[in-house]
């Protein structure tokens, strides 16, 4: 087992393994082995092909979790040119688990703000798991007021399992920093645009999510809940996480289709952390196009269709007679 | 009170219909207290407003009831009334969403979790909201917020506050994304109150956690509790699991929730009728009460 895949992924690891070996073996000797490589290679990806074309819900759930799918970060060094980071929410600290601050996409200013994750355990401690407190959604507000009063377009980065849920965080109003967020966000009066890298966690997600444009990786998920904690109230089994993932729809393309999402970016074959630099790409490329299209219109018609956008959400029926 | 306790405060309604609808609905004539386990005369108790005349425990009331309370007599007509749930996603749990929502509607005799209504305060003309608990745990999902927004229509068309009587424990799992979306379509419905300078009061009741209140809930120009409410984001035991702390005495009370200065004030159930009048007054310069104490 390759701890760095997932187990679907188990296959494609043992046989990238395998050229990997023959490569060393081939570069020892004099037999040309490059043939019998470049087969193996056809069949890698053949094989990824087949496996990533019919993913469930609960394996998109792990890869948009994946030990090494690129975070906010990642994307940001690649997507734009020399970016400032700013700190602190100026009442009680600077939340490490959401990252803001301002940047150029091409000429264009741009408020970058996003959760982030860490990958060694002290990073990923450091980041509280890419949870943020209320000091984080605050820092957010703040970041986000500043960019309206500067006429900069903002683009926020989804990748949380949710706000964190700890003693400190109630204390200090998570409820509210993220109530806040929501109502001040339908109102601001410059684009936004959502892109959900990873795991898209309920209202922690959503905090920084209200926007004129949703985007989603292929294999991220949006949900109102964990799989695992749907499953354990509603299955009272954490291990109904896959039923549970399933039912809710959560993945881009279910998403798509129920029409939440705007838009979903296709990610490199077998996913964006085999080849973080053409994800990165795809990402910016929609990035150009969709501010090309939301900064020619004015900003009142701007406010009203996302307002229109935000009543839209829901289903239900206007059938028996009063009212 | 041992976090198991807690923890059956929250969730009852979602996790154990079946024990709820004997505890909320009892048969006959006497109740007992859930906090203080005195045993009281049922219409001494509707008299009382259900609060517990031994120990002051606000017990959880639904939501007409709520709403008949609260505005004056004869004054109301109901919002979004003919707004009804539907099943999109086809949801099946252990159950099918369908058939929870048949089951709650049975119940409740309400559609679904949240009634509307168009009143008088002492005279004056508001728009009250009220959860109902007892319908799939005061969840939010699309008509809850449809509801919710339509009530604030009705505020904008006719200069009128709101008041929300919040009771929920989160967001719908079963409208998964659609619920989680009422969140931002609420919030931003009381962002147009802001801007029309219409104020909003939410008072939370026992208990408000997830979705609501990281939402509505939260965002009131005043927000008030009832005594001894529990208040939060995330639930008790998903923090104890968290954090693997014991939780502090009284954590995530009304009273926890003033002292961290989340809420303006805690009124109890009886005065809440004159302290809102008297607030909003204020905010409104609406004429003084001179007469009435009720």
């Amino acid at each position: 087992m390759n701890p760095n895949f997932l187990e679907f992924e188990q296959p494609i690891a043992e046989l990238e393994a395998k050229i990997e070996e023959l490569r060393l073996v081939g570069s020892g000797s004099e037999v040309n082995i490059s043939e019998e490589v470049g087969k193996l290679q056809e069949k890698s990806i053949s094989l990824t092909e087949s496996i990533f074309k019919n993913l469930s819900s609960w394996q998109i759930s792990q890869l948009s979790r994946h030990p090494r799918r690129p975070y906010m970060l990642d994307y940001i060094k690649r997507i734009f040119a020399d970016f400032d980071e700013l700190h602190g929410d100026r009442a009680f600290a600077d939340d490490p688990a959401i990252v803001g601050g301002v940047t150029r996409l091409d000429d264009q200013p741009v408020m970058v703000i996003g959760h982030q994750k860490g990958r060694e355990v002290k990073e990923k401690v450091r980041r509280n798991f890419g949870m943020p407190k209320p000091e984080g959604y605050r820092k957010a507000l703040r970041l986000m007021e500043m960019a309206e009063r500067f006429k900069m377009p903002i683009l926020t980065f989804i990748d949380t399992p949710g706000a964190f849920p700890g003693i400190d965080a109630e204390e200090r109003g998570q409820s509210e920093a993220i109530a806040r967020n929501l109502r001040v966000m339908s109102q601001l009066k410059i684009p936004i645009i959502a892109t959900v890298i990873g795991e898209g966690g309920s209202g922690g997600a959503l905090a920084i999510g209200v926007c004129d444009h949703l985007q989603m990786l292929e294999f991220s998920t949006y949900s109102v809940i964990s799989p695992e904690g749907c499953a354990s109230i509603l299955w009272r089994s954490a291990d109904k996480a896959p039923d549970a993932a399933e039912a809710m729809g959560l993945t881009a393309g279910r998403l798509h289709e129920l029409g939440i999402v705007d838009q979903v970016i296709k990610e490199p074959l077998g996913g964006a952390h085999r080849d973080y630099d053409m994800a990165a790409d795809a990402i910016r490329k929609s990035f150009v196009k969709q501010l090309g299209i939301l900064k020619a219109m004015d900003t009142e018609a701007l406010l009203e269709r996302r307002y229109e956008r935000l009543m839209s959400y829901g289903n239900f029926t206007t059938e028996s007679a009063d009212s | 009170m041992s976090s198991s306790n807690w923890l059956e405060k929250i969730l009852p309604a979602v996790r154990r219909p079946q024990e709820t609808r004997k505890t909320n609905i009892p048969e006959g004539l006497w109740r007992k207290c859930p906090r203080c386990d005195g045993v009281m005369y049922k219409p001494e108790l509707d008299r009382n407003l259900d609060v517990c005349p031994k120990c002051d425990h606000h017990m959880r009331i639904g939501a007409r009831k709520r709403l008949k309370m609260f505005l004056d007599d004869g004054s109301l007509t109901e919002i979004g009334a003919n707004l009804a749930p539907v099943d999109r996603l086809k949801f099946k749990d252990s159950k099918k969403y369908k058939d929870r929502l048949a089951a709650a509607q049975k119940d409740t005799e309400e559609n679904d979790a949240l009634i509307a209504m168009k009143g008088r305060l002492k005279g004056e003309d508001v728009v009250a909201v009220a959860f109902e608990f007892n319908f799939m745990g005061g969840s939010m999902g699309s008509v809850v917020g449809e509801r919710f927004v339509r009530a604030v229509n009705v505020c904008l068309e006719h200069n009128l506050p709101l008041i929300c009587f919040a009771a929920s424990g989160g967001a719908r799992m079963q409208e998964a994304l659609f619920s989680l979306m009422q969140m931002a379509k609420t919030s931003a419905a009381l962002e147009k109150m802001r801007q029309a300078g219409l104020p909003f009061i939410s008072v939370l009741t026992d208990p408000v956690y997830g979705g609501v209140s990281a939402s509505l809930a939260m965002l009131g120009d005043v927000n008030v509790a009832e005594p001894n409410a529990l208040i939060g984001f995330a639930g008790p035991r998903v923090i104890e699991q968290t954090v693997r702390q014991k939780l502090p005495e009284g954590f995530q009370r009304s009273e926890f929730l003033l002292e961290h200065g989340a809420i303006d004030m805690i009124v109890s159930r009886h005065d809440m009728r004159d302290t809102l009048h008297r607030v909003l007054a204020n905010m409104l310069a609406w004429p003084l009460d001179m007469n009435e104490s009720d």
